[in-house]
């Protein structure tokens, strides 16, 4: 979605100006954005590291407070925004898919450090789901592994703009038949059923990774065994370092 | 106390038994003496009283569960022990009723190894759910291919009303690629 700017039809010079004499022009709509980006309350749940980044991030040091969204729900139902913040498991997708679904409209979600974007550094594990945004909607992505606590407050600033760009009469939350809970997932045999939501997600034209690696991956690879009764392997010599010529200007 | 010393003194108090060192562990040549060189370790003057962690591992040719001991008592320690079991019969008798820290353990490498312990209390799946099917650290174990809609998706998706473009579905007909020779 583009960010439209929450443009308003008042002047700015004068509204500073009225500003100085004590008066306040304001739209609706910017009221009501203001309202709302400055009491962002995250949902209180941390799947792995990066969660712990996130507490730090609402401690002393950083404070999240600045923003407005220190106030950490433990239920989905009273918190506006999810930070999935972590690797996402198979076995732990359908209740984050679950709890998003029992959130209130209005929802933002963010995906906070490479795994909860695509599985980080556990993409090729059997248990791990390759990016929480297979199943729902992700407002801002967050790379880093795990992003530094500034680069949560900056995500959440992302966010701030986003809520600044929407208006009260196009907002989805306000339009009829909106439909924003997504099927939960379920435990097949060998993994989520279904992999993915085409509805929301769809398998890049390109994938660099496929080629590179096959599917199923590396499964050339992974087929040897070390043979333990034979004796350990002689630790591998290290290279002398090779002799060089004497390069001080002297023994030119 | 080096391994060779300690396989002497084992050999010596558990006649019958067959040990064999292999690298600095002891493998238990039958895994039904296991319990009895275990409940040895836990009740003699050895008083090896801690089992830190229960593994399997996949060599190809047969599965292996290796046990790590220490004796907090006496401080000594590490004594590792090695069983090695078939393949198409992976079967231990668990070491639960001597200690009981394997009771997670066990569960693990059974969920990840498929090895079974005779005699756990429990064992079920601890990491995978209920209803997973294969063991998926064994290294036959091929994984799913998680960018690929399978017949049973486009079925769950119907059931939930989700669209599903023709594509897709054409897409699902169609067997995976495998690529057999990837990472050689
Ligand atoms: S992205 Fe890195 S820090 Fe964050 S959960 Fe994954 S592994 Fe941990």
């Amino acid at each position: 979605m583009a960010l439209a700017q929450n443009i308003s039809t008042v002047d700015d010079g004068l509204k500073s100006e009225l500003g100085k004499k004590g008066i306040v022009v304001t739209t609706l709509n910017e009221l009501y954005n203001w309202g709302r980006r400055s009491s962002i309350w995250p949902m209180q749940f941390g799947l792995a590291c990066c969660a712990i980044e996130m507490i730090a991030t609402a401690c002393a040091r950083y404070d999240i407070a600045r923003f407005g969204a220190e106030l950490f729900r433990a239920s989905p139902r009273q918190s506006d925004l999810m930070i999935v913040a972590g690797t996402v498991t198979k076995k732990m997708a359908p209740n984050v898919v679950r709890l998003y679904n029992q959130m209130a409209e209005p929802k933002y979600v963010i995906t906070m450090g490479a795994c909860a974007i695509a599985g980080g550094p556990f993409i090729d594990g059997v248990n791990v789901l390759r990016g929480i945004d297979r199943y729902i909607p992700v407002d801002v992505h967050l790379p880093g592994c795990p992003p530094r606590p500034e680069a949560l407050l900056y995500g959440l600033m992302e966010l701030q703009k986003k809520i600044d760009g929407q208006t009260i009469e196009t907002t989805e939350w306000y339009q009829k038949g909106l439909k924003r809970e997504f099927p939960i997932p379920e435990y097949g045999p060998k993994g989520l059923i279904p992999k993915f939501n085409p509805e929301i997600w769809n398998p890049r034209e390109e994938d660099h990774r496929r080629e590179r690696y096959g599917q199923p991956i590396l499964i050339g690879k992974k087929t040897k065994a070390p043979n333990l009764d034979a004796p350990p392997a002689a630790p591998r010599p290290v290279p002398a370092p090779a002799a060089t010529a004497p390069t001080s200007p002297a023994a030119s | 106390m080096k391994i060779e010393e300690f396989k002497t003194l084992l050999e010596l108090k558990l006649p019958g038994i067959a040990f064999k060192q292999v690298r600095d562990s002891l493998l238990v040549e039958n895994p039904s003496d296991l319990p009895k060189v275990a409940f040895f370790l836990k009740n003699s003057d050895l008083e090896i009283d801690y089992l830190s962690s229960v593994t399997g591992s996949d060599y190809l040719d047969y599965l292996e569960s290796v046990y790590h001991l220490y004796s907090t008592t006496k401080k000594t320690g590490l004594i590792t022990l090695r069983v090695r079991v078939k393949r198409d019969a992976p079967n231990v008798p668990s070491l639960v009723p001597i200690y009981r820290s394997a009771e997670f353990q066990e569960r693990e490498a059974y969920d990840m190894y498929g090895i079974i312990y005779e005699g756990h209390p429990d064992l079920r799946r601890l990491f995978m759910w209920e209803g997973f099917e294969g063991f998926p650290m064994r290294k036959d174990y091929i994984q799913e291919d998680s960018e690929w809609l399978e017949p049973e998706d486009l079925e769950w998706l119907e059931k939930h009303q989700v669209p599903v473009t023709e594509e897709m579905k054409e897409r699902a007909k169609t067997p995976r690629i495998i690529k057999k020779d990837a990472g050689e």
